[in-house]
């Protein structure tokens, strides 16, 4: 089976592209991108957020197509016009936010999209083909449960056995590490090296530098829509270049965080419950406190509560047991009023969705929190100038780049967005300050200046609620990190200086898949 | 018990329309797209019925016709909805305008038209022997009736049981996750917005040829395209539970129209007799029954935790950056 | 960069057209452009329809025209129609405005007529009572009648989350048959199917009551109502851009999560903003009892104001102010449209206005281009 390129010399590479170029309205994604992946290769494209690398996988997936450029897969010259084809092709993506429907079964999901069975579903002849299958690779998964009932680590089994079952040859993972916990994603690198093994040739998409040096042979790094090192061996390289590369410059690693005596608790929340919005329990047992100039961490995979954590807290949620004190005032069960006038503010998760009104202008934003009282509003009725000074002044000193502040916020990127939220958030001077994944999707630059912000609010005195998944943001900001499985607390790590080591590290992962702290060390002393 | 019986036959030949209307509009939400139209598209279909079968004698072209015409409107509101993705509430407005306005300028003077020749009644040998039952169902009816009898299993089968009601599901729930795999949701979506155009012309259809024949302005239907609206939501996307929905309101519409007939009913003297005005209250109850079930309805759809397609009412656009 | 140009670029139509999604706001006047041209399309369209149906589409909109705004007594004709939609239209601006999709303003409009109808049919004033009595009273029982039947559609939203649509729109028939019983029994005027003339003391003043100090006056019917739907457009104009409900309903219309967020109260505002538009609507009702058909009556009433209103409501793009042009131009085509044959014209018109707005929005939020193929390169 020897691959030859169109003048049937026999070339190395299954898939080649070539000068790829694709334009965004305001946004060069790739700029004549050249990339290549030999057959059995765990190939890694690393890049910063925005830096182009899902735009490019997205092109050779058929989802999205090149302005300019042209793909060989084994030699072969293709135009891909939808993903259907670069399927045919054997190409195959696992997305970061898994396209499987959670009303319908495993193998329901798997059959989508395919030729047989031609009209009648007669499933159970299916399940076992799907059974086997999974069988080979390790990738276990009961081909008739519901999608809505497996894990995120299952979910991703489903992903990539519909990929397999469909023949693809080439599997493009975006960000597969993403929403593991470090023991799953050590199992993910076991089904993936087996893969490659089997003659599979995996492109692996991610940030992390750790992650790429530990599971593949060969690096591409992205910056900015461009090539700044094509197909190195993984061997060869450190992360520091590797860094370097990706950002342009040197990259430290941590953010400076200066000393400050905590003060007193300002919040206390006991065994918190409640259910989310399937009616499923989401918060078992959760406890944790909070003290002013703390940065207190939650760790977990996504989908153990966190979400439902911030949105009991901050008063969209409602809890069906414990409490919640905020300076020893009950906030829980109240409408969000409640703790917005008691100082809670809230940087969701998700920015267009909850944190922003898109169509309203970037001064109706801003004033979301405020528009109660004077200046912004005397009586019933607004004050458009004052509102417009504050917009005006918070544009200036959180430096919101935007033509001006009648914009709607729609237009703005999602750093300048993450900015107008912050800018309204921390106006506010809070107490309580929640942050649900304030950093994601956004580029270095804009990651920085939020830590740089969280941290100044530590040193004003505010007590801060940061829930992430990224280990290392939470290692290098929070004094203390409590981690989540399931909504029950599993155990907390005290940081002292941001000196973090491996076996915090493992403990943390550990306590994200389920084995409380008190347990770990247990098990160690047997060990010894 | 006799006239439980010929309520129960009426109500099934009534609930027959609200059957095609509601089954039609559960295949254009199953696959994401909300058509408000219903009632407008079924006075479109009533009256193209109507008037094609007054030209040509032939019931069965009328219905034919009336489902292309049903059927092209509806690809306006799929134009708007799905390529320009605008809103599906506003669209769906104008369409029953548009439908209803088109009606009335094409059907003006029908009305007065004369006798037309109707859809077929029937009974089923054998079946119509069964005591009871068989005189309700499958005695002296409509063939459009007996079509409705098979069609409602049939929607069943196909959404939960073949490869296109899965896609359908597919499309409806997680339009991306179907994309990626090659489906044309653009071009499914258009196909269901047809086929529920196709069915509520039907529905138009069978109130003018079969069910109250006649051409009766905007009161041919008098609503009962927005009832079959709120019956999808009652029956939660599901045929069979659509079917229950539409016999029920059928029955309840004709128990109105009988209770005024008797002068003494129960053994006291009728009030709705003597007092033709206190009909008007009659006439409140399917439209504050509908009120009534969509409550009973939304109050399941919470309590269990399902319900419309997650992608209902949201226009697809294939890899949208964070615009 | 030419030689990278592939031959196969180059083999291609020169021209191509892009679509893509707006990056900055249009300048200002670019929706009204696109809306002009909306109704101007649809004119044609709908003169084609004319065509199809038999009738002679120019002669109809030159008949439109000279029947709507010809002279001063038709346009004070045409004004007495606006009035009914202004308010119908302000309606549906303020619940649209909130995503909340009342089309029940016909329903709630009827109660309105009903709701000042009661005060006068109850006799619980003599007919010798002060106007100064009488139309406040009525105005007050027309907006509450009409809250009220918004507000039904309102709670069960807010409380069950029950479809609005459909439920305002069942409102509409229980508001026709309700008021079929009173006219029909209890207010019948000797069995027609009417109720008897209301006193003229309870008639909302008419440019004609003063046509003996100003000639010019006779015959004009513009009435009191019209005064009522400009100034409740500019307190709505008022309450929605400068007042803190105003922008407590704008966040929830653009975004509800983000208003809950914010700590708005949600299921509070769903009620009264539906209490609000059912108000509007029930004084268009009112209106519409004592400035023009002055008895309870079916066919003048429930003649599709409300709908009307919605059309209106999205042409005007749910500014109130526009509303009030907007209705007037409406209120010209409905005039003159009642003699056009055949009959179903105006309403046919209007629907087939509604869908090409909806259809052009799309020019406000994507950019069409056409480039140059060899631009992509």
């Amino acid at each position: 089976m020897e691959i030859t390129d169109h003048t049937g010399a026999p070339t190395p590479y299954i898939v080649e592209m070539r000068s790829i170029t694709k334009r965004f309205p305001g946004v060069l994604a790739n700029d004549h991108v050249d990339f290549e992946l030999k057959r059995g290769e765990i190939h890694a494209l690393l890049g910063e957020n925005g830096a182009g690398k899902s735009t490019l996988m997205n092109i050779l997936a058929g989802l999205y197509h090149q302005d300019g450029g042209s793909i060989l897969v084994k030699g072969q010259s293709v135009n891909f016009s939808s993903p259907r084809d670069a399927i045919k092709a054997g190409i195959g993506m696992v997305h970061q936010h898994f396209m499987l429907v959670p009303s319908q079964t495993v193998t329901e999901n798997i059959l989508l999209g395919l030729e047989n069975p031609r009209f009648l579903m007669r499933l159970n002849q299916y399940d076992s083909k799907i059974a086997a299958l999974g069988e080979r690779f390790g990738l276990i998964v009961d081909p008739k449960a519901k999608i809505w009932q497996l894990s995120v680590g299952e979910q991703q089994r489903v992903e990539i056995l519909k990929m397999i079952y469909r023949g693809a040859e080439v599997l493009i993972m975006d960000e597969p590490t993403a929403v593991l916990a470090p023991q799953e994603i050590d199992g993910l690198f076991k089904i993936l090296r087996a893969m490659a093994a089997d003659g599979k040739s995996i492109i692996f998409i991610s940030h992390k530098l750790q992650e790429v040096t530990a599971i593949s042979d060969t690096v591409t790094v992205l910056r900015r829509g461009k090539v700044t090192a094509r197909s190195l061996p993984a061997l060869n390289v450190t992360r520091q270049e590797l860094a370097k590369l990706m950002v342009g410059r040197d990259v430290s690693f941590t953010a400076v965080k200066a000393f400050k005596e905590p003060g007193k608790v300002v919040l206390d929340i006991k065994n918190l419950k409640t259910d989310n919005d399937k009616g499923l329990a989401a918060l078992r047992d959760f406890s944790l406190d909070i003290r002013s100039g703390e940065i207190v961490g939650v760790a977990g995979v996504a989908g153990n509560g966190q979400r439902e954590l911030a949105q009991v807290i901050t008063g969209l949620r409602r809890c069906t047991g414990g409490q919640v004190f905020l300076n020893g005032t009950k906030v829980e069960n109240h409408e969000p009023i409640f703790g917005i006038d008691r100082g809670i503010s809230y940087i969701p998760e998700d920015r267009t969705q909850v944190g922003t009104a898109p169509n309203l202008s970037v001064t109706d934003n801003i004033i979301m929190k405020r528009y109660r009282f004077t200046p912004i509003s005397k009586g019933s009725v607004i004050n458009i100038k004052a509102a417009t000074k504050m917009a005006n002044d918070l544009k200036i000193s959180y430096e919101i780049s935007v033509p001006n502040v009648e914009t709607p916020v729609r237009l703005l990127s999602g750093g300048n967005l993450q900015k107008v939220i912050l800018a309204r958030e921390i106006s506010g001077k809070p107490s309580l300050m929640v942050a649900v994944q304030p950093t994601r999707g956004l580029d270095v630059g804009a990651i920085e200046g939020v830590h740089r912000l969280l941290l100044e609010q530590r040193q004003a005195g505010a007590a801060i609620l940061l829930i992430s998944e990224e280990l290392e943001e939470l290692l290098s900001l929070c004094d203390r990190v409590f981690v989540i499985y399931e909504g029950c607390t599993m155990g907390e790590i005290k940081i002292h200086n941001q000196e973090t080591s491996q076996k915090m590290i493992e403990q943390i992962g550990m306590m994200m898949t389920g084995t409380p702290l008190d347990q770990i060390d247990l098990g160690a002393e047997e060990h010894v | 018990m006799e006239a439980i019986i010929v309520i129960l036959q009426a109500g099934i030949a009534n609930g027959t329309v609200l059957l095609f209307a509601t089954l039609g509009e559960i295949f254009a939400e199953r696959s994401g797209v909300m058509n408000l139209g219903v009632e407008g598209m079924m006075l479109l279909g009533a009256m193209s019925a109507y008037s094609v079968t007054i030209a040509t004698g032939n019931p069965w072209l009328g219905l034919l016709v009336a489902m292309l015409v049903s059927g092209l409107l509806s690809q306006i509101h799929a134009y708007i909805t799905i390529t320009l993705k605008a809103d599906q509430v506003v669209s769906g407005l104008a369409l029953t305008f548009l439908g209803t306005g088109i009606s009335l300028v094409l059907g003006e003077g029908l009305s007065k038209a004369g006798a037309v020749s109707l859809v077929p009644v029937y009974s089923v040998p054998l079946l119509s022997a069964i005591p009871i039952l068989g005189k309700i169902f499958f005695t002296d009816q409509s063939v459009l009736v007996y079509f409705g009898f098979i069609l409602a299993p049939l929607a069943w089968f196909y959404i939960n049981r073949t490869r296109p009601g899965m896609h359908l599901r597919a499309v409806g729930e997680y339009p991306s996750a179907a994309d990626a795999l090659g489906i044309n949701i653009f071009a499914m979506r258009y196909a269901y917005v047809f086929l529920g155009g196709m069915l509520a012309g039907l529905a138009g259809g069978t109130i003018s040829l079969a069910i109250s024949p006649g051409w009766f302005s905007e009161m041919t239907t008098g609503g009962q395209g927005w009832i079959a609206v709120g019956l999808v939501i009652f029956a939660q996307w599901d045929p069979f539970k659509a079917m229950f929905g539409a016999y029920i309101f059928g029955a309840l519409n004709r128990v109105i129209l009988d209770i005024q007939l008797p002068k003494v009913i129960l053994g006291i003297a009728n009030p709705f007799f003597y007092h033709t005005y206190l009909g008007f209250f009659l006439q409140m109850i399917p439209y504050a029954f509908t009120i009534l079930v969509l409550v009973i309805g939304s109050h399941e759809a919470n309590r269990k935790r399902m319900g419309a397609p997650a992608a209902l009412g949201i226009p697809y656009v294939r890899g949208e950056r964070g615009l | 960069m030419s030689d990278t140009i592939n031959p196969l670029t180059r083999a291609r139509f020169p021209f191509k057209i892009q679509v893509e999604p707006r990056l900055s706001e249009p300048p200002s006047w670019f929706p009204a452009l696109i809306s002009f041209g909306a109704v101007i399309i649809a004119l044609i369209i709908g003169a084609v329809l004319i065509k199809i149906a038999g009738g002679d589409p120019i002669l109809s909109y030159i008949h439109i025209a000279k029947a709507s705004m010809g002279d001063i007594g038709v346009l004070s004709d045409t004004l007495v129609k606006a009035t009914p939609i202004i308010m119908t239209a302000l309606a549906c601006s303020v619940a649209f405005r909130m995503k909340l999709w009342n089309i029940g303003a016909e329903g709630q409009f009827i109660m309105g007529a009903f709701g000042a109808s009661a005060v006068v049919l109850s006799h619980i004033f003599p007919e010798t009572t002060s106007p100064w009595i009488f139309i406040p009273t009525m105005v007050l029982a027309g907006m509450l009648a009409g809250g009220i039947w918004g507000l039904i559609p309102g709670y069960l939203k807010a409380k069950f989350n029950v479809n609005e649509i459909i439920t305002s729109l069942m409102m509409n028939y229980i508001a026709i048959s309700w008021i079929n019983y009173w006219i029909f029994g209890a207010w019948s005027e000797g069995g027609f199917q009417m109720s008897p003339k209301f006193p003229v003391n309870s008639w909302l003043p008419r440019l004609l009551d003063y046509a003996k100090t100003y000639k010019i006056l006779s015959g004009l019917t513009t009435h009191l109502g019209l005064v009522f739907g400009i100034v409740a457009a500019i307190i709505l104009w008022f309450v929605i851009f400068r007042s803190r409900w105003g922008y407590e309903i704008r966040l929830i219309g653009d975004n509800p999560s983000a208003a809950r967020y914010a700590g708005i109260n949600l299921t509070l505002n769903t009620v009264l903003v539906m209490f609000l538009s059912g108000a509007l609507a029930g004084l268009g009702g009112m209106s519409e009892v004592t400035g023009m058909v002055h008895r309870l009556q079916t066919s003048p009433i429930a003649a599709g104001y409300g709908f009307t209103g919605i059309i209106v409501a999205w042409l005007s793009k749910l500014n109130p102010l526009v509303i009030i042009v907007v209705s007037i131009l409406f209120g010209g085509l409905i005039l003159a449209g009642r003699e056009i044959q055949p009959s179903g014209v105006p309403k046919m018109i209007q629907g087939t206005i509604l869908v090409c707005l909806i259809a052009s929005d799309y020019l406000l939020r994507y950019r069409i281009r056409i480039v140059h193929s060899a631009e992509e390169a």
